[in-house]
């Protein structure tokens, strides 16, 4: 998103369009329905009382409870598993498939294509079913190492992304001097083409992550009772009975997303 | 995001130097033939098998009946009649997910723009400020909305202090708002995408023409950003049809969705042919309503890539 002369030469003229009736008052609405429901459950992770929505006095010991669950531990590092892997399994495939693409035939390049959008677009209800159908046919058992391939599988689109974007809009001129100069594909892609994209694959395996993190759907289908991740493990807390115990490790999730994005963001602008 | 509306793109010339071997991309093909067509495959073929007289699976017959069953019910006299029950659960679904589209394009067309209109210190930050949700999981958010909406919850308690009854959890209300909670980004991302890269000297050039406030509107902004609508439409409406959290958690299983009844025959009911009929329809519904965005984006010489 470039926010290039436009936005300096607009100021000041555009009385009308900046103080829009309504546009204000939206805007503000929004961010509060955005917000709210998150600031809510962190708020009541720090009530004493047992019925999530009266509130007794301030405690930590919800948090205590989190940290003492041992399933808690046990999906927690499921979960961390499986991410690890789907996202550098799906980061590496999306390298792939991004710089092999290019040069594609179109038939190929058609197949491929519905391949790596499918999971953006078909329900993932429908493709965590029919993972659990082949896994079931092709005798996989139900666990982890299903789990890491479902989650790369649908890894690769989200991965593959900011990848494309950033592929597209390479100049070229540094990959016809490297030709002239006598390099041959090997070391252009390793010199040249690979370090260009390094921010790119470092947002697509960001996004590939926190992905495979959140994914609740084919993970209830495919983990099987012994892979158990965390958000199967919470949407079965928030199914069976509702205490404060939920909106902490919520609120410790929360921490951790806000902490990576910012982590992530810190990273980005030191490379620039 | 997922979805971005494009000028058409030239093809990319063959053979560049530096471009990698096309070969390079079998591996990942191989897999996602292996990981995703695969089961979209297995999916097609349970469709039109029976289901085993006991425990999970299929059994190798073919037949129609899975389809029959979705809109035929047979009685146990042998007559047969209109079944409604899963029209109903994709009516609902359809419905649901217009409302959630409608809604959040209302909201976000005006957020769109008072965001691409602030300094661009401010405007990144509210950038930031919307697509932080993104980042956050689904089940929590849906959890929150839950929380929010709960009889005791803060709505209810405030209007409790007038008297006034506030139960809509686990009825279609609370259903529909916890789509539009968690799809909302969704809608405002693309759509200030194109506002962003709006040339508001044209809506300036409008005014100094003459033209009323809502003429601008109309015929200068809306049309500019078209393609990020078409882009937030899609991007809504295609995940809030095939959404299962939202009604399972803040419809409480009364208020089902398609995702949730192919879930549920694949689970309690224990009918994975029935459920893969119903998991057919949806693709079908899905793909027909990309085909439509398509048609509706290419009418104006643009592309919208789902990809």
């Amino acid at each position: 998103m470039s926010h290039t002369n436009t936005a300096s030469r607009k100021r000041g003229k555009l009385v009308n369009l900046r103080n829009f009736p309504g546009f204000n008052p939206a805007a503000w609405f929004v961010l509060f329905f955005l917000y709210s429901p998150l600031v809510y459950v962190v708020i009541y992770s720090f009530n004493s009382s047992r019925i999530g929505a009266v509130w007794e006095s301030f405690s930590v010991k919800w948090y205590g409870k989190v940290f003492e669950n041992t399933d808690i531990q046990r999906a927690l590092k499921n979960s961390l598993q499986v991410g690890f892997v789907a996202t550098v399994l799906s980061t590496l495939l999306a390298v792939m498939a991004a710089l092999g693409l290019l040069r594609m035939q179109r038939a190929g390049k058609a197949v491929a294509m519905a391949l790596i959008g499918a999971p953006l677009i078909i329900a993932e209800i429908v493709l965590a079913v029919g993972t659990l159908g082949l896994f079931i046919a092709v005798g996989v058992p139900l666990g982890k190492i299903g789990l890491m391939v479902a989650h790369t599988a649908f890894c690769i689109p989200f991965a593959l992304l900011p990848i494309r974007a950033r592929l597209s809009q390479l100049d070229m001129a540094p990959f016809e001097a490297a030709s002239d100069l006598g390099a041959n594909e090997r070391q252009i892609l390793r010199r040249i083409t690979l370090p260009l994209l390094a921010p790119a694959i470092f947002a697509g395996a960001l996004l590939a992550f926190a992905i495979s993190i959140d994914d609740f759907i084919t993970s209830f289908f495919v983990a099987g009772p012994g892979a158990t991740t965390l958000p199967v493990y919470i949407f079965g807390m928030i199914r069976s009975t509702v205490t404060p115990e939920v909106n902490a490790i919520s609120t410790l999730l929360l921490l951790f997303s806000g902490s990576v994005l910012i982590g992530s963001y810190l990273i980005q602008r030191k490379r620039r | 995001m997922t979805a971005v509306t494009t000028p058409p793109k030239k093809q990319a010339q063959r053979g560049r130097p530096g471009q990698s071997s096309p070969k390079l991309a079998y591996l990942p093909i191989i897999f996602l033939a292996f990981a995703i067509g695969i089961p979209l495959l297995i999916i097609v073929v349970y469709s039109f098998l029976e289901k085993p007289s006991q425990g999970t699976g299929v059994k190798w017959v073919f037949t129609l009946e899975n389809y029959k069953a979705l809109f035929i019910q047979e009685k146990l006299d042998g007559t047969t009649a209109l079944d409604t029950r899963y029209i109903k659960v994709l009516w609902t679904s359809f419905y649901y997910s217009v409302v959630t589209t409608v809604v959040t394009l209302v909201l976000s067309v005006p957020v769109a723009m008072w965001i691409a209109t602030r300094d661009a210190k401010k405007r990144n930050l509210l950038v930031a400020l919307v697509t932080l949700p993104f980042w956050i999981s689904i089940l929590i958010r849906t959890y929150g909305m839950r929380q929010i909406v709960a009889d005791e919850g803060p709505i209810g308690k405030f209007l409790g202090i007038f008297n006034i009854e506030w139960s809509i959890l686990y009825a279609p209300p609370a259903t529909i708002l916890g789509l539009i909670y968690v799809f909302l980004p969704f809608m405002i991302l693309p759509i200030y995408a194109s506002a962003e890269r709006f040339d508001f000297r044209l809506a300036e050039a409008a005014y100094d023409l003459g033209a009323k406030r809502m003429t601008v509107v109309r015929r200068i902004i809306l049309p500019s950003i078209r393609p990020g609508v078409i882009s937030g439409i899609a991007l809504v409406f295609i995940p809030a049809l095939g959404s299962f959290l939202q009604s399972d958690m803040l419809g409480g299983g009364k208020t089902n969705m398609v995702a949730n009844v192919i879930a549920n025959n694949f689970g309690q009911a224990r009918n994975w042919p029935f459920g893969s009929a119903l998991a057919v329809l949806l693709i079908v519904l899905t793909l027909l309503f990309v085909l439509i965005m398509q048609g509706a984006a290419q009418r104006r010489g643009e592309k919208v890539e789902l990809v």
